[in-house]
């Protein structure tokens, strides 16, 4: 029992690191119908820069947090000022194919600066910190890391943000008109070229934060840190490409279905092979896919023939 | 990005498709026959391999083509399929004796040792079965559900690579069989009457002759019934169905069809390879080959060899022609060749999409146009608007659909 709240508990912490680079995805594909397949390496670089700045350059975590979160916005509304705006209209192979571009310049970038060695995660606090219920040792307790709780706390106060941001803001409300129609919110005056901007501002911010936790996981990290970004995919198929809430739905249980599926695979092994965590949450998704084509909380387009 | 939709802009420029017709055509074709003979007969085997390598990703990319450019179905998924390819290849021709150290033990290998002639065509029959079978789940998902999906197969599919060690040798990979008749085997120099023919120059003529039969076979199935299905799917699902396009099978159709080039080609290339681990199937070979048809020009044959000129062989030239480096040496600018060619090739994708999304090809074709007009206008003094019909034979470069114009490649890959 011990065990399966441990592996529920890290789940969810892991599952709350998905549901942030999701919320990415779903931010941008909302505004704009875009997926950006440069999300893994946003939080490459924002991963990276934070790192450097809090090792490296002296600034402390926050200042380097700051600074981290500056460089992905920036990169971000930049992509989507001068090469997706150029796009408008393009068939979606296109507009995915660009987006893999800036993943590979990106990441080849971090590659060019900091080379592939892998580097030190920063940090706020001690990384060993937590408490512990019961007792660990004797296999009955319960390990509550310092790292999955401030994990969990920091991706509730970015969702109750986001929440109060859309809910009560203006360009909130801007936003949320233009993923429900376009060209209506067009004729009420909206900026859409802003929201657009505005979707890629956030996600970039939301990424580097996503990043640091990501790192934070494994200690140390290198450049391949983006790739595990790519689980952020079934997530937000999971919960359909164009819903806020499904992505971080999405998240949390691809998350608990990794931990879950690694806790308890060594039983299996014979069948499922080795490593089978790192494929059961694609094999989750296509599961989901087959019964609901457009994810859980995603809207169904209806086209008839 | 839905409000502002492309205006169709119009006059594609349509004139049918013709082969070896006008003179200079006929002399190019020459020319080019020519120039390979040449490169077989001189060629070194650093280049001889490179061109190998480069024609073999020139079938995986005509494959591609025919699911995506021509069908404008988005897959990252051509990996698994070569994969596919690949393993059927290992099992039918494997060494029948061979044995992996997995662990401290020995296992014995999958292998049956038969003829390439066998297992050629069967590697692209079994990864035509494994489209047909993975299908009917794709074809409920459009556009980013199904790029997104066939990532998924990538994953799933080297899991699998990996743990069924038997056949793929595990994490470490085995080695795959060479085409062979008999005494003579394409992996060792043989004589050929008298000439000694080294084992890159037969597989030269082999991929040669197989990426000619695929290029032929591509651009002709483009141009039949079928082929015009699969190109009304593409530019637009509700109107091929009004217009009696049976949506279904035509999916399924270019599914199985580039599956089936895809298999070839995945055998071939770990049969040239010889050694290949599990993990080399993975995402960056499909978006590689992704990079290549875009780069190349979507929906066109010449589109995917230009391509794969562009994406594979380009960084390897570079690499060949640049001076020899100490391991570890900074390259250019303090940058290693590998990362160079990687910002290369991230930089070729972005400016492809965005100045001139018909690719390599787009861009020959606007410039022969634009020659083909200044001569009119030279020749008849007069004012030229817009391409006449009458100058298009020569305009048209190639073997393959006319459904696309010369000026404007952008229409490909419409949901």
């Amino acid at each position: 029992m011990a065990f399966l709240i441990q592996l529920c508990f890290e789940g969810i912490a892991l599952g709350c690191i998905y549901a942030l680079i999701a919320l990415g995805f779903a931010i941008i594909f909302k505004a704009s119908e875009v997926i950006n397949f440069a999300q893994g390496e946003f939080l490459l670089v924002g991963a990276y820069i934070v790192s450097a700045g809090t090792y490296d350059w002296g600034l402390g975590f926050f200042p380097a947090l700051l600074l981290g979160v500056a460089a992905t916005v920036i990169i971000g509304i930049l992509f989507e000022r001068f090469a997706l705006r150029r796009m408008i209209g393009r068939p979606i192979f296109a507009i995915l194919m660009i987006t893999i571009g800036l993943d590979t310049l990106l990441r080849t970038g971090v590659i060019i600066k900091w080379g592939p060695n892998v580097r030190a995660a920063a940090t706020p606090f001690t990384l060993g910190g937590g408490f512990n219920v019961g007792d660990v040792h004797a296999g009955n307790g319960v390990h509550f890391g310092a790292s999955e709780l401030w994990t969990i706390a920091v991706t509730i106060v970015v969702c109750i943000l986001l929440f109060f941001f859309f809910r009560f803001t203006k360009y909130g409300l801007a936003m949320r008109a233009t993923a429900i129609d376009q060209e209506a919110a067009l004729a009420t005056s909206i900026n859409i070229r802003f929201v657009y901007a505005l979707a890629w501002g956030i996600a970039g911010a939301i990424a580097t934060i996503g990043g640091v936790f990501l790192a934070i996981q494994s200690v140390g990290f290198d450049t391949t840190l983006g790739q595990t970004a790519l689980l952020a995919f079934p997530a937000i198929i999971l919960g359909g490409l164009d819903s806020v809430v499904g992505a971080v739905v999405g998240g949390i249980l691809i998350g608990l279905t990794q931990d879950l599926t690694g806790g308890y695979e060594s039983h299996f092994s014979n069948i499922l092979g080795a490593g089978f965590h790192d494929i059961a949450p694609y094999i989750l998704m296509i599961i989901i896919l087959f019964i609901r084509p457009y994810g859980l909380f995603g809207t169904r387009k209806v086209e008839r023939v | 990005m839905s409000a502002s939709e492309t205006v169709v802009s119009a006059s594609p420029i349509a004139a049918p498709p013709r082969l070896l017709r006008a003179a200079s055509r006929r002399f190019a074709w020459a020319l080019g026959i020519l120039l390979l003979a040449l490169f077989f007969l001189i060629a070194s085997d650093q280049w001889l391999s490179l061109a190998n390598f480069t024609m073999l990703a020139a079938i995986a990319a005509l494959s591609l083509n025919v699911l995506s450019g021509y069908t404008g179905q988005v897959s990252l998924g051509i990996a698994f399929f070569m994969a596919i390819g690949a393993y059927t290849a290992v099992l039918l021709g494997g060494d029948p004796k061979a044995s992996f150290f997995i662990s401290g033990k020995s296992v014995p290998g999958l292998g049956l040792g038969l003829s390439f002639l066998i297992w050629l065509p069967a590697s692209g029959i079994v990864a035509a079965i494994a489209g047909a079978v993975i299908g009917p789940t794709a074809l409920r998902l459009k556009g980013f559900y199904l790029g997104i999906v066939s990532l998924a197969l990538i994953f799933i599919g080297q899991h699998i690579f990996v743990n069924t060690v038997r056949l793929t040798g595990g994490p470490g990979g085995r080695s795959f069989p060479s085409p062979a008749f008999g005494e003579f085997n394409f992996s060792r120099q043989n004589d050929i009457l008298g000439v000694a023919v080294t084992s890159n120059q037969e597989f030269f003529l082999l991929i040669l002759l197989i990426l000619v039969l695929a290029a032929i076979f591509v651009g002709n199935v483009m141009r039949t019934r079928a082929g015009r299905a699969f190109q009304a799917v593409r530019d637009n699902e509700t109107s091929a169905a009004i217009i009696g396009v049976n949506l279904f099978k035509a999916k399924m159709g270019a599914f199985i069809f580039s599956s089936f080039i895809a298999g070839v080609a995945g055998a071939l290339f770990a049969s040239y390879t010889s050694y290949i681990q599990p993990n080399y199937w993975g995402l960056l070979l499909s978006i590689q080959y992704v990079a290549a048809i875009i780069v190349g020009g979507v929906a066109s044959v010449w589109g995917s060899i230009l391509g794969a000129v562009f994406v594979f062989a380009l960084p390897q030239i570079f690499d060949l022609l640049s001076p020899p480096q100490t391991t570890g040496s900074p390259g250019l600018f303090g940058i290693a060749v590998g990362d160079l060619n990687a910002v290369v090739y991230g930089l070729l994708i972005i400016v492809f999409l965005l100045f001139e999304p018909g690719g390599v090809i787009g861009l020959i074709r606007r410039i022969q146009l634009l020659s083909l007009r200044l001569n009119h206008r030279l020749r008849k003094g007069g004012e030229l608007t817009k391409a006449s019909p009458d100058l298009e034979p020569d305009a048209q470069f190639e073997v393959e659909s006319s459904t696309l114009s010369a000026s404007k490649g952008t229409e490909m890959f419409d949901e």
